[in-house]
Formats: C-alpha cells, structure tokens, sequence
C-alpha cells in the first residue's frame, strides 16, 4: 500500500466518519418528529431542514468552551477525542462493498471489537475528570453496561464467525447465505440488544440518564467537545448498525450486487439504524438493575445456546 | 418482567405499533411564521380600545392590578345650545397607554370598562427589541380595534341576551315623587324577614297594569307587611328602565339595592329581597349590557 493510496483511504474514512453520522442523526430527527405528531427542523438549508445538523454544528463551534474549575484539565480536554477515535478506528475496518474497505485485516472482526471497547474509557476520563458527582454516576453506569453487554456481544460474534470459518467481516460476507437469517437469528437478537447497550442507546441510556442525573459523563462538557462526545453516540449507530448488516445480514448481498453493492449495505444498515430510533421513540429506559439481570440472565445464556447451535450444526455439515 | 418475557415482548411491540401508527398520519404542527395559527374564538391576544366609547372615567385604570394603563383627560366646556341654558362639561381624552410589559392580560380593565372602550383584539405578534417600546399609545391601541372580531353566535339552547329579555318586559312608570315623604318610617323595617317570598305570590300584576298613583295599591299580600314604606326613587332616573324577573340577579340584589336605598345598612340586612331591589335593579341592568357580547357589535361598526 503506498503513501498515496493509505492518504485516500484515510480521507475517505474520515469523509464517512463525517457523513454517515449525520445521516443518522437527520433521520432521527424526522423520524422521531414524525412518530410524536411533529414536523422535526423545517428550516436549515431550505428543503425539510435537511442542514439542521450543520447548523447545530457551527453553533457548538461558536460555544464557549467551559471546563470546571475542579477538573482534571488535561484528562478533561482529551476525554471526547478518547470516545470519538474508536469508532472511526472501527469503521476503517468495516467493508460497505466487495474489496471497499478503509483497511483490510485478516481479523477485522476482532479488531472492530477490539476498538469498540475502548471507546468507553472516554466516557470514564471525562466522568472523573469533571469532578461532579452526576458525571461520576453516569461514567461507571456506563462501564458496567460496557462490562456486562460486552461478553454477550462477543460470544454472538464468535458464532457467526464460527459458521463462516473466518474472522474476517469480508470473509464472513462472502460465506453468509440467506438461510443464515434463520440459523444466527438468537445470535442476531443478542447482538442487535448488546449493541444498542454499548452505545447507550435507549432502552439503554442509563449513562446518560437525564432525568436522573443531568447527562452522565458530559454534564460539565459544552461546545465542541460536547459536540464530540454527540457524534461519538451517532458514530456508534453507525458503526454498530454497519457491523450487524455485515455480520447478520449478508452486506452488499443482493440483486445486482456486483455494481450495486455498496447501496445494499448501506440501505440495510439505514434501516437498522431507524429501527433503533424507533425504538428510542417508542420504549422507556430500563431500571439499571434490569439492565444487568437482562444481561446476566437472558442474554448470555441465549448466546451460548447459539454459539452450541452453530458449532453442531458446522460440525454435521462439514 | 413480572408477568413473563412473553407479555414483556407484546408491550415492547404495542409501543412500536403506537409510534408506527402515529409516524403515519399528517402531523398537527401549524408552521407558524409561515401559517398563521387558527386561534380560538374570543382569543386573548392584545388590548384594543375603541376611542369613541372612552369617557375617560378611569375605571380601567383604577382596577387594572398591576397599574399599566395611563389617561390624561382634560375637560372642554360645550357652550348652551339654547338661550339661557346651561354650558355642558366633558371628558376629552388626552392620552390613553398600555405598558404592556406591564400588562398580564388579566382582562379586567376590558370587563371594567362601562362603556365598552376596551375589547379583546386576537393580534398576538406583539414582540418588541426594547421592552420600552412595549408601552403602545392610543393610536397603537385604536389600531389593534380594527382587529376586534364579530361576536360569536349564541348556542342554541342558550337563554335570551339581557337586553332582548329586558326589551321584552312591559316598561315601568316613573315612581311618583310623593313617596319619598313617607321614608320616615324606614326603622320599622326589621320586620321584613316575615314577608313571604316571592314565588308564593305569583299572581302579582305586572307593575304596568297598576296604577301609578300616590297612594301604593293594595297588592294581594299587602296586609302581611303593613309597614313596609314606600322605597324613594331618585328623582332625575326619569327614564322607565325595565326590571329583571328572574331571579338570577338575585345574588347582586344587595348591591344593586345600594344606591337606590339611602339607609343602606337595612338594605344589606335584607340579602334575599329580589322584588324589592327590584324596583331599584336599573343599575343592576347596565353592566350586564356592558359585559354581554351581543351588546358590544357597536365597535365593529365603529371602527
């Protein structure tokens, strides 16, 4: 890979990291206005306020950047970047197409995992690193979330990885066959609920809770670097709803996928990602003792019935 | 979880369907810079004053409670229009202000007001850069007039307005002046509470079939109350104003009584005696005209 070649992958990372989320977070807009009798931003840009974001954008800019006076300040200013890098790390390595792809790696699916996790050591720096107690509150909240969510997470990973032989998303792309629908459904559902838990999304925005207390980690953050932490959580949508389609939904599977490809997976991953704001529309936060007793109780337990389920199944047909 | 997964699952599912089902129908927002918003009837934007009907009496002033209404009057002499009458003296309004950042559109200078100067205007733009801009002068106000609407139609089922049901009531003589002679005799009236009430005798002739004599006729449940005297009518009301028959004034009855009796502590003493505030309930009638919608299609026509 030349230096040219590594430059255009990284722009066209950063351009998608850029993007997509904003997408997202536009969809939210209009579907959550929608589903609560509203209209959502009519006015930025003109057309059904398709530029609301860019506007909230340059108005988070212009903001004055406020850090308490009890704050750990280096640790304070370097928190969003913390939870932001992850998931551009995650989505380099996510392919949208056949061969399109920000970095090719053998283990992609390990490495998007990988990176994922650390992205809520951001929400623990800036969580202490504010010195105010809501903060404190919401960043273990969101530690244990991570803690709890993660090993159902990984162990539905490891089955699909287990069917198709390969730790390599494209890998896994190319061996997924729609009856796979059926055979990972368990796997998908416990992935589709840990996911919407490390992202925080609800019914699992306990860390951010803020009715209870403020907004979690960033109550003390303003402008850009609230800003950051905001498109950290869309970034994370689209990470998330871009790895499901890859792992359960067969990517660019479908007609004409040779030229068509890349529009399949990301429409599919769109419609994920609508399907969690309908979600957040629709369904209260849970309790923070029944986020972990799901975990614990339901979702592990269905993840290791599918990961066995896998296993016999590739041992009898292979 | 109490009731199991399954039952967790279909409400998981009917929050889904709920949101589903409203994303499908047309949302209710009015874009409103662009829409202007359908408002109520009798929506209360602003304060609009008709400037003709203003005879700077300030009430309106006076019982507005947070004091944000300013009248300077002065008084014009009309000369006599006959020879060897008498020069008339006015109200001529000098300035009329509302600082509505004062203002918390309370209404109450609007029900107040005897003459109808003051009405509801729906304009509600009513935003200002500077909050001293916000005291708007009569030329501002007399503006807001134009925007008063008709008003609304009455319900079907709903009683006649005052002044139809009173217009409809046979007109009352003027009292005889000769009764005030006997107003002496007002400390014999204690013995009212013995009096029957009023719908025990309802074969009471209406008060234009009797005769307007000096001498008070024998009415049918006259020689219960031999002592009750004759009530002083203030002299220059020479005009024949109908009196109220139902007894839904009665509550104002003590008040309306009031001015119409001097010894007024006998008056209070007496709260259920609708028949006889009565005779005085002409001033009972005129501020329910002033408040009645129908009565004010006057400002529409006179803007």
């Amino acid at each position: 890979m030349s230096v040219l070649e590594a430059v255009i992958r990284s722009v066209a990372v950063v351009a998608a990291f850029l993007v997509l989320p904003l997408l997202v977070g536009q969809t939210e807009h209009k579907f959550m206005a929608h589903m609560q009798g509203r209209l959502g931003p009519m006015y930025a840009g003109g057309w059904h306020g398709w530029a609301q974001l860019i506007a909230d954008a340059a108005k988070f800019v212009q903001k004055e950047d406020v850090i308490p006076a009890a704050a750990d300040r280096g640790v304070f200013r370097i928190a969003p970047a913390v939870a932001l890098i992850p998931y551009m790390a995650g989505l380099a390595f996510i392919p949208i197409g056949d061969g399109i792809v920000g970095a090719d790696v053998p283990a992609s699916a390990f490495a998007v995992l990988a990176a994922l996790g650390v992205g809520i050591l951001g929400h623990l720096m800036g969580g202490w690193a504010s010195a105010n107690k809501y903060s404190m509150i919401g960043a273990m909240r969101g530690a244990a979330q991570l803690v709890a969510y993660e090993l159902p997470m990984v162990l539905a990973v490891a089955s699909v990885a287990l069917a198709a032989g390969t730790l390599s998303l494209s890998g896994i792309v190319e061996q997924w066959q729609p009856w796979w629908l059926l055979w990972q459904l368990p796997g998908a559902i416990v992935f589709f609920i840990a996911a919407l838990a490390e992202i925080n999304r609800t019914p699992f925005d306990m860390p951010i809770a803020d009715s209870e207390i403020v907004f979690g980690a960033f109550t003390e953050y303003t402008g850009l670097r609230f800003a950051f932490f905001l498109l950290a959580e869309y970034a994370g949508i689209v990470v998330m709803a871009l790895l499901f389609t890859v792992l359960y939904l067969g990517g660019w599977a479908g007609p004409l996928a040779a030229s068509l490809g890349v529009v399949w997976t990301l429409l599919k991953a769109w419609i994920i990602a609508a399907i969690i704001v309908w979600m957040r529309v629709s369904w209260p936060r849970l309790r923070e003792d029944q986020l972990h007793r799901l975990a614990w109780v339901w979702l592990i337990p269905i993840a290791l019935f599918q990961l066995a389920l896998t296993a016999v199944v590739v041992v009898m047909t292979r | 979880m109490s009731q199991g997964p399954f039952a967790f699952v279909a409400g998981l599912a009917g929050g889904l369907r709920t949101t589903a089902r409203t994303m499908r129908r047309t949302a209710i927002t009015q874009e409103y810079p662009d829409v202007l918003p359908d408002l109520p009837p009798r929506s209360r934007g602003v304060i609009a004053l008709v400037e003709e009907n203003c005879t700077s009496c300030m009430l309106c002033a006076r019982e507005c409670p947070d004091w944000c209404i300013y009248i300077d009057s002065h008084k014009e002499t009309i000369p006599a229009t006959t020879p060897g009458g008498r020069d008339r003296q006015r109200n001529v309004l000098d300035r009329f202000a509302i600082d509505f950042a004062l203002c918390m559109y309370c209404g109450i200078c609007i029900e107040a007001c005897p003459f109808d100067a003051l009405h509801w205007s729906p304009v509600f733009e009513l935003a200002e850069t500077d909050i001293r801009d916000l005291l708007h002068e009569r030329d501002r106000l007399a503006k807001w007039a134009q925007t008063i609407p008709p008003p609304q139609p009455l319900d079907p089922a709903a009683p006649d307005p005052a002044e139809l049901a009173a217009s409809r009531k046979p007109a009352r003589p003027a009292r005889p002046a000769a009764d005030g002679a006997a107003a002496a005799e007002r400390p014999a009236r204690p013995e009212r509470p013995e009096r029957p009430a009023r719908a025990e005798r309802p074969d009471r002739p209406p008060r234009a079939e009797r005769p307007a004599g000096a001498e008070r006729p024998e009415r049918p449940a006259g020689a219960e109350r031999p002592a009750r005297p004759p009530r002083v009518e203030p002299t220059e009301r020479s005009m024949p104003l109908p009196r109220p028959q139902t007894d839904d004034h009665g509550a104002e009855a003590p008040r309306a009584a009031a001015p119409g009796a001097p010894a007024a502590p006998e008056a209070a003493a007496a709260p259920e005696a609708p028949a006889t505030a009565g005779e005085d309930a002409t001033t009972q009638v005129l501020p329910t005209v002033a408040s009645d919608p129908v009565a004010t299609d006057g400002p529409g026509a006179q803007a």
